[in-house]
């Protein structure tokens, strides 16, 4: 299968942005990693360099998106998101301004690093925070459409992508909207609920459950906020169990938000395939994988255990 | 200058007088928030809306306007009272203050009232959001200026000098940043509870021009406000007193938070000149 990482795609599609006078990109020392560094080769005088300080940025980022312009803020999203929570809140969010905060290095996959620098609660602060729409793009394709995407969009954005190279699993010209889901793959007896790399776990699990005649439809929520209950319910109405699966801590993220939505609409058996709860450590991106429960495996194995929890209805 | 209702330093100190007077009206009506800073920084309000800025209170969103940061957010009051004095809401709302439904939130949010730039009252950001302002403006070519008032005891939070040094970095002339050098914070002494001093001399290692002047003096403030750097930001220390122009406020920190009793409201009200 093809691979590629998403932050070459999201330096792509900055550097086709560049196009536009009002979008302005800042790093604050990362830019190499983030591939803003592209934007600069092509527009130098809308790259600003703001140093390693993240809650200078997101200020930075709040006024000039007060003056009209379009903002890009990348760095890893432990910073990006946890250094300056209360910046993000009280500066972007709460005056709902147009700044886009891009973050790699999200999950366990970023490998060597270790716990500091693995960002597994993000997608739970910025959900939390009003005005806020979070987006999880599943492969590189997704990532070009949905900076695309949210370039366009008036409003405050956080979008997380990982560090290594993810599987292709949606065709290069892949529309994205904001707010939708994708359903990648129809089933009729569980729903596998994935977002990022996990999207490529679940369509992976949907073929081993395939072989053990379990039907499992598969489900790409690449915006987890506005989270897209219309295409949950339908799903599982039809299926009625589902399992949720992601690179992020299974308290706060995708996992909470569909429970969240099932238990306001539809109760439904739901597992859970996630962060446990716990900090990562230094590893290859696969070990790690394996030992955090993250692998085809484990959404398989889930899959299992919320079928049998189904209620059969007369 | 540029501001609309241009007045003189006799006007200037008049107009400082009349937001001292809103500022003790509104807080009272309202039951609590800031006089205390709000009438420190009195004559720097009246300074830049009557005399210093270039703006349109017709006209809030004019492109070629200069631009206001409260960093201190919780003096809000004192703003809204230029505000309302300049002609951007009528004066009559201003005792809406705090009040449920009112444009005149406890803190300034953007979006809510006119004239209102960005949202503060969490400390320490109105300098990071007044760069992006300036850079902004650097890069539409603008030659609007950007100000933005920080407290004293707000330069303990660490984004301030983040701030200060990308101001630096970037050149950024078209910033001045005014200190409101009041020597208090809700615990007391600043010097007590965290030193900030020697003030100028970390303002000026940072790369800002420093002016050190007396707040409470309009033709000091103007003269400060002439004397920018064109090549620098510029760091404006204003020394002032806390709760000035009403004797029991004046450096009395119990009124950094804490709105005037009627007895003491009506008190306050005489010592400033009583009701216009």
């Amino acid at each position: 299968m093809k691979k590629a990482a998403q932050r070459i795609y999201y330096g792509k599609a900055l550097t086709e942005l560049a196009s536009r006078n009002d979008i302005v990109v800042l790093d604050a020392d990362l830019g190499w990693s983030t591939r803003t560094s592209d934007f600069a080769k092509v527009a130098k005088e809308r790259f600003i360099q703001i140093g390693i300080a993240e809650q200078n940025m997101i200020g930075v980022a709040a006024g000039l998106a007060a003056a009209g312009k379009t903002v890009f803020a990348s760095t890893f999203a432990v910073f990006a998101t946890g250094r300056c929570w209360e910046q993000i809140r009280q500066a972007v969010a709460y005056p709902k301004l147009n700044v886009k905060i891009v973050a790699t290095h999200c999950g366990i996959s970023v490998g060597g690093d270790g716990a500091s620098h693995q960002a597994l609660e993000d997608i739970a602060i910025m959900r939390a925070l009003p005005n806020m729409t979070v987006i999880s793009p599943a492969d590189a394709n997704e990532a070009y459409a949905a900076t695309m995407a949210i370039a366009d969009h008036e409003g405050p954005c956080y979008m997380r992508m990982g560090r290594a190279d993810f599987p292709i699993i949606t065709p290069e010209n892949v529309k994205f909207e904001i707010g939708k889901a994708t359903v990648m793959r129809e089933g009729k007896d569980v729903t596998l609920i994935g977002t990022g790399q996990m999207v490529t776990s679940c369509l992976e699990a949907a073929d081993a459950l395939g072989e053990k005649g379990i039907s499992a439809e598969v489900i790409n929520v690449s915006t987890i906020k506005p989270l897209d209950a219309e295409a949950i319910i339908t799903s599982v109405s039809k299926t009625k169990c589902a399992v949720t699966a992601e690179e992020h801590s299974i308290i706060g993220g995708l996992g909470s938000a569909v429970a969240e939505c099932l238990a306001d609409r539809r109760p439904t058996p739901l597992e859970r395939v996630g962060v446990n709860d716990t900090f990562g450590e230094s590893g290859e991106p696969n070990e790690l994988m394996k030992k955090y429960g993250l692998t085809t495996d484990d959404v398989v194995n889930a899959a299992e255990n919320v079928i049998k929890r189904k209620k059969v209805r007369k | 200058m540029g501001s609309p209702n241009g007045l003189d330093a006799n006007g200037l100190k008049r107009m400082a007088n009349r937001i001292r007077m809103h500022v003790i009206e509104m807080t009272s009506e309202a039951g609590s928030g800031h006089p205390g800073g709000s009438m420190s920084s009195a004559e720097l309000f009246a300074v830049l809306y009557f005399n210093v800025m270039r703006h349109d209170p017709k006209d809030p969103d004019w492109p070629e306007r200069d631009k206001f940061v409260l960093s201190k957010g919780h003096v809000a009051p004192g703003l809204y009272a230029a505000l309302a004095e300049a002609g951007y809401f009528p004066v009559d709302e201003l005792l809406t203050l705090r009040k449920m439904g009112s444009r005149l939130q406890g803190h300034p949010a953007k979006g809510k009232l006119p004239g209102i730039e960005v949202s503060t009252g969490s400390l320490g950001q109105g300098l990071s959001m007044s760069c992006g302002l300036a850079l902004a403006a650097k890069l539409d070519k603008k030659d609007t200026r950007i100000f933005c008032l920080v407290g004293d005891g707000e330069l303990q939070e660490g984004q301030n000098w983040e701030a200060l040094m990308l101001a630096a970095h970037y050149k950024l002339n078209n910033l001045t940043v005014f200190v409101d050098r009041n020597r208090l914070q809700i615990m007391g002494c600043t010097e007590e509870t965290l030193s900030i001093d020697p003030l100028a001399a970390k303002l000026k290692a940072f790369g800002l021009k420093v002016i050190s002047t007396d707040g409470h003096n309009v033709k000091k403030i103007m003269a400060a406000c002439r004397k920018v750097s064109l090549t620098a930001p510029t760091a404006i220390i204003l020394n002032t007193v806390k709760g000035k122009g009403v004797s029991f406020m004046e450096n009395n920190i119990d009124f950094h938070g804490r709105s005037c009793k009627p007895d003491e409201k009506e008190k306050a009200m005489r010592e400033l000149g009583g009701a216009q």
